[in-house]
């Protein structure tokens, strides 16, 4: 991890507004991080807000750390504010996976970039999930490439929890998949080589690919009346 | 230079209605007619299907007298294909078919969903919102993407009407004008909030599990005197709505768009509204969204939507004018919204066609 002496410590610099949360850029103890501080929705009922805020802060710590000990890498994490709602960890270097998809979208596909992004993301989701861990929400966004290394960095653990029914696995699958449709149609196949790759990995990848083709179907059918 | 003209027809659901709409989205008539069930019942598609063909021809006259119009001005016909129940829709499938043959007309097969999203962009303006999409029998979060209506979001279960309808079952509510707003107008009076399940995954939400929850909770409580029907609304509504805002932010920050467009039954709900047009302003994009007349299923939407295929070049041939209960709104090619499309059917840019 490099230093960085000219940025003052504590200084914040506005990298992203998530959807719940402000991400800034900023230096702890000498090192690189990431502020990700969830800020309170003034939509939603106070009693609601402070509910899930408190709820995803500590999901997010704790889920986040479960899975470094499953062997999937994840910004390690510095340091929990429980009072101003913020979350200090790794600054983790690298393009998202989406940014990188869409790209092939424009430039053509460059295959073996493909195989070793798919292969790793599945392997890391069948990491977690035999741990019984879900991350909840996985999407091309929450995956980072780090470069120089091209490992792949699972991020925004926000909506995670611990389980180990096969429902929630293959819903945790079948969220992915309907991202990946939705948002990269042009690169047909990157389910099934991701899917390939979690079979391999996941010892209990029978019993979830069976729920995840219940799943699917039940998907189908929120097609109704209107 | 005439304007072109078409006859739209949805009879997806509990309501029949026959629309008159030129190619600027200019209404010339919306007449409308809803099948009411008595309280803590819901409707069945037998007799959903009769209530729609007592009502059709009637609506017919008095569309295009209001519209000040006779058939040979209209350009095409247009019904909804689906997804909705079979039986109703059936009704409006036979209806196009005749008048077709009968007056000589080209018909255009139309998705309810994409004439939801459609009559909301005309009406309001929206250029290219992400569309959350709430009725009784959808809940999805839409943007439009390479050539199509994407879903990003949608409910892994039951729709957020269905949950508020099923509901108001529940607590025996009216079904006139619909259970949803009776829901509204008691949920103004709540003032304890309840503690319910909140289910959001990724961008998807799911409601049966907080649908079962309330309804073996309620009888409880409101037995016990915790709390009263208007907290439940009021509780209800704050749960499922602050998901829908949620899952509608997700999907902009995932694919950079700011403005939203509500659109669908439930869309016409104040507090609803209220809710998304905060989170937007805290993104600082706006909130784009219809009252009772366009948000609640009528024919205007589903001619304006089936005239823009047709101006297009988009007809469907007489043999393939059926109709179907699953109709997802991504396999709709919207051609329309590809800006190099050429127009064809002798239509200008602007909207107007040659005198034939």
């Amino acid at each position: 991890m490099e230093t960085k002496k000219d940025a003052q410590d504590g200084s914040l610099i506005l990298l992203k507004q998530g959807a719940e949360a402000r991400v800034f850029e900023s230096t702890f103890v000498g090192r690189k991080s990431i502020v990700k501080e969830r800020f309170s929705k003034k939509y939603r009922h106070p009693t609601l807000d402070s509910k899930l805020t408190v709820k995803r802060l500590n999901a997010e710590a704790r889920c986040m750390t479960k899975a470094r000990r499953l062997g999937v890498q994840t910004p390690a994490l510095y340091f929990v504010d429980s009072v101003l709602y913020t979350l200090t960890i790794e600054y983790v270097e690298g393009p998202a996976v989406k940014d990188v998809l869409l790209e092939f979208g424009l430039h053509g596909v460059v295959e073996e970039k493909m195989d070793d992004i798919t292969s790793q993301i599945g392997n890391a989701i069948g990491k977690l999930h035999d741990g019984g861990l879900i991350h909840g929400d996985l999407t091309t966004s929450n995956m980072l490439i780090q470069s120089g290394t091209n490992k792949l960095v699972l991020i925004d653990f926000g909506l995670s929890f611990t389980s180990t029914l096969p429902e929630d696995k293959a819903v945790d699958l079948y969220v992915l998949e309907r991202a990946l449709l939705s948002m990269h149609s042009s690169c047909s196949n990157v389910m099934d080589k991701i899917l390939a790759a979690y079979r391999k990995s996941s010892k209990q990848w029978s019993s979830t690919m069976n729920k995840l083709a219940q799943v699917r179907q039940r998907g189908r059918k929120r097609t109704m009346v209107g | 230079m005439k304007q072109m003209i078409a006859l739209g027809f949805e009879g997806s659901a509990n309501k029949i209605g026959v629309g008159v709409v030129t190619l600027d989205g200019t209404i010339l008539s919306n007449p409308r007619h809803t099948y009411i069930t008595p309280p803590g019942q819901g409707f069945l598609p037998r007799e959903t299907a009769q209530h729609h063909l007592q009502h059709v021809l009637p609506l017919i006259k008095s569309a295009l007298e209001t519209a000040k119009i006779t058939h040979d001005d209209i350009d095409c016909l247009c019904y909804t294909k689906g997804p909705g129940m079979g039986a109703p829709l059936q009704v409006a499938a036979v209806v196009v078919r005749i008048l077709s043959q009968l007056w000589k007309k080209p018909i255009v097969a139309v998705n309810h969903c994409v004439a939801h999203i459609e009559m909301g962009r005309v009406v309001t303006g929206a250029d290219d919102p992400v569309v959350l999409y709430v009725s009784g029998g959808n809940t999805q979060v839409i943007a439009y993407s390479e050539g199509r209506y994407r879903i990003f979001g949608e409910t892994i279960d039951i729709a957020v009407g269905n949950c508020l309808d099923r509901f108001a079952r529940v607590l025996t509510l009216s079904n006139d004008p619909s259970p949803g707003y009776n829901i509204e107008q008691l949920a103004k009076k709540g003032e304890q909030f309840i503690d319910l399940p909140y289910v959001v995954k990724g961008m998807d939400v799911s409601f049966s599990g907080i649908l079962s929850y309330i309804e073996a909770s309620a009888v409880e409580k409101l037995k016990n005197n915790e709390c009263t029907p208007a907290d439940l609304c009021y509780s209800l509504q704050e749960t499922v709505f602050a998901m829908l805002v949620e899952i509608t932010e997700r999907a902009m920050a995932h694919c950079d768009k700011k403005d939203v467009l509500i659109v669908g039954g439930v869309g016409c709900n104040e507090r609803l509204q209220e809710m998304m047009r905060i989170m937007c302003s805290e993104r600082g994009g706006n909130l784009f969204a219809t009252d009772d007349r366009y948000c609640i299923d009528n024919g205007a939407m589903i001619a304006y939507t089936g005239l823009l295929a047709y101006a297009h070049g988009m007809t469907t041939p007489l043999d393939e004018t059926t109709f179907t209960q699953r109709f997802r709104t991504d396999e709709v090619l919207a051609i329309w919204r590809d800006k190099n499309a050429p127009s064809v059917n002798g239509v200008h840019q602007d909207g107007t066609c040659e005198q034939l």
